[in-house]
């Protein structure tokens, strides 16, 4: 395998290159949203230059271009995570209407009193709250997978609480908030002889690992465009084509109808009948960049730098005094969750940034999880494929010098 | 007589001037105030002392004595106990006219939007409010 050439990739994003609070900024804040290469930014540019039409309507060219580039996106995407066909990406704002729609279309229709949800510990909230108000009207019951002290999922756990009752199995693929990489083909198979349905939330894992949908035999896949170098407020529901076709639509509107009379209305097709409105093309159109992007570093090159980073950060860091990792699993993402004995991590992310160093801290919208380790929060730097050693060297630096506070 | 609270304003505003821009030393430097802050009775440590608007945990209680009020605070993070301190410092043991006129120039003057953020920011507001309100309401009894 070819390593990457990091300076060159570098280059290609034009916001790493500036200064905060006068250091060169250090970007730590990947799981929250990766920065965008000049190819998505352009993109997005140059659509409004050149292109700039409603799609699937207009019997002119620049519609019929537009259309074109948008449904290339579509192509793009199916083949990234190897789904059958084209029609079964739906574009959605992000993982979180992703989850919605499936708990309010699939969820409303399919579930009824006494069904069982089970999600785990470490979701986010986008992965609780949506299955709590599914529940809340069908009279469902949704149930928890416990973890381990390491973000593990307890395997034995999950089996004891898989049952015929169970109808959907709602996980995180890789946990923003520890990093943990759940063993979901396994998970999957177990579902499934359960005759669960299985949505994977993927906003973490499509921009580390290699995704095969037809390998995984997920039945759901969710993730956002703006974890994967991409543009913000667009995402991909991917769903089987036998599932998405017997779900009712989730808004009404344009785009999504054949015939519409005020007696009676006929929907479209899928994927369109999932996307009333005009949706956001420009930001479709400048998505396939970033598929090209990660598809040309490739993603075992990817894996193999944010391991390298993950190891050389996590090695240096246990050697300072106060330093308190949250989350050891031994499968993980690059992401390093952790606390500095007594110090409050709001504090810490502060006193980062002072170093122009931009990590996230709180409970990474996973309140559940923060309170089974008795948090209130963490900090969390999460990798990149842009970043480098000397950055984590400078992280590092300014961690020892915080920690000493309170660390004599 | 103790010094006004302008006087103590500028007095804020003269150290921070000495640390110059350096964001990290500033920071370093509220913490520090922070430790300094008197120790806050655990009894106090309720919900119903917690300020509302702050993203952190901040506890306030007051006590009144000759006329003025005393300010004691905590909070679970050393910044925000520092910039609680700040404010202690230039509003406690004060009449609560003198604290309801404040205009606290010092805030601005220090530039703290651009030290804490703007999120800290509203919970900075939130404290001052509080502290005003407990004015308020010692003055209204005063007054009765
Ligand atoms: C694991 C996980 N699920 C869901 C989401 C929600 O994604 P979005 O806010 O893009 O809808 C996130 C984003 O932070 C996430 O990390």
């Amino acid at each position: 395998m070819m390593s990457l050439n990091v300076e060159k990739i570098r280059a290609e994003f034009p916001v790493l290159h500036q200064e905060v609070n006068g250091k060169p900024l250090v970007y730590f804040d990947n799981a929250a949203t990766t920065q965008k290469p000049k190819s998505v930014i352009d993109a997005l540019g140059n659509y409004y230059k050149l292109d700039n039409s409603n799609i699937h309507r207009g019997a002119h060219t620049l519609a019929d271009r537009a259309t074109r580039y948008f449904e290339d996106t579509r192509t793009a995407l199916k083949a990234f995570i190897n789904a059958k066909e084209d029609s079964e990406i739906i574009f959605t704002k992000g993982t979180t209407e992703s989850i919605n729609l499936v708990a309010s279309t699939f969820g409303r229709k399919f579930l009824k009193q006494g069904d069982e949800i089970l999600i785990s510990t470490m979701e986010h909230h986008a992965n609780i709250v949506p299955w709590q108000m599914l529940c809340e009207e069908s009279g469902a019951v949704l149930k928890v997978i416990p973890i381990d002290e390491s973000g593990e999922i307890i395997f034995e756990e999950f089996e004891k609480l898989l049952s015929e009752k169970t109808k959907i199995l709602a996980i995180v693929h890789a946990s923003n908030a520890l990093g943990t990489i759940n063993p979901v083909k396994e998970m999957i198979q177990a579902a499934k002889k359960q005759g669960a349905k299985v949505l994977l939330d993927g906003a973490q894992s499509t921009s580390h690992l290699h995704i095969d949908v037809q390998e995984l035999d997920c039945d759901f896949l969710c993730f956002s465009a703006h974890k994967l170098f991409g543009p913000t407020g667009l995402g991909v529901l991917y769903g089987k084509r036998e599932l998405l076709e017997v779900m009712p639509p989730y808004q009404g509107g344009g785009e999504m109808i054949k015939e519409v009379s005020f007696d009676k209305t006929t929907y479209n097709e899928i994927p369109f009948k999932f996307e009333a409105g005009t949706p956001n093309i420009a930001d479709v159109i400048a998505f396939k960049k970033a598929i090209e992007f990660i598809n040309t570093l490739g993603k075992d090159a990817i894996k193999q730098h944010e391991d390298a980073l993950l190891d050389y950060a996590v090695n240096a860091l246990s050697e300072i005094k106060g330093f308190i990792p949250v989350g050891t699993a031994r499968d993980k993402v690059s992401v390093v969750s952790f606390n500095i004995n007594g110090m409050h991590p709001f504090d810490v992310g502060v006193m980062l940034d002072a170093n122009g160093i931009a990590v996230r801290t709180g409970h990474h919208c996973t309140q559940p999880l923060m309170q089974r380790f008795g948090l209130e929060g963490t900090v969390r730097a999460s990798f990149s494929v842009y970043n480098t050693q000397t950055e984590i060297d400078q992280m590092v630096s300014s961690v020892i010098k915080i920690a000493k506070i309170k660390n004599k | 007589m103790n010094s006004s609270i302008k006087e103590i304003q500028d007095e804020i505003i003269d150290e921070f001037s000495i640390l110059g821009d350096d964001k990290e030393s500033t920071i370093f430097y509220i913490m520090e105030l922070g430790g300094k802050l008197p120790e806050f009775p655990e009894k106090d440590r309720v919900e119903e002392n917690i300020i509302k608007g702050c993203q952190s945990k901040v506890w306030l209680t007051t006590k009144e004595e000759n006329d003025q009020v005393h300010f004691l605070a905590d909070s679970n993070t050393d910044i925000t106990k520092g910039l609680i301190s700040l404010l202690i410092r230039v509003l406690s043991g004060r009449k609560p006219k003198e604290i309801l006129d404040a205009d606290l120039y010092f805030i601005d003057k220090i530039g703290m939007g651009n030290i804490i953020g703007s999120q800290r920011s509203n919970g900075l507001a939130a404290m001052i409010k509080q502290m005003k309100l407990y004015a308020l309401a010692y003055q209204t009894k005063q007054n009765a």
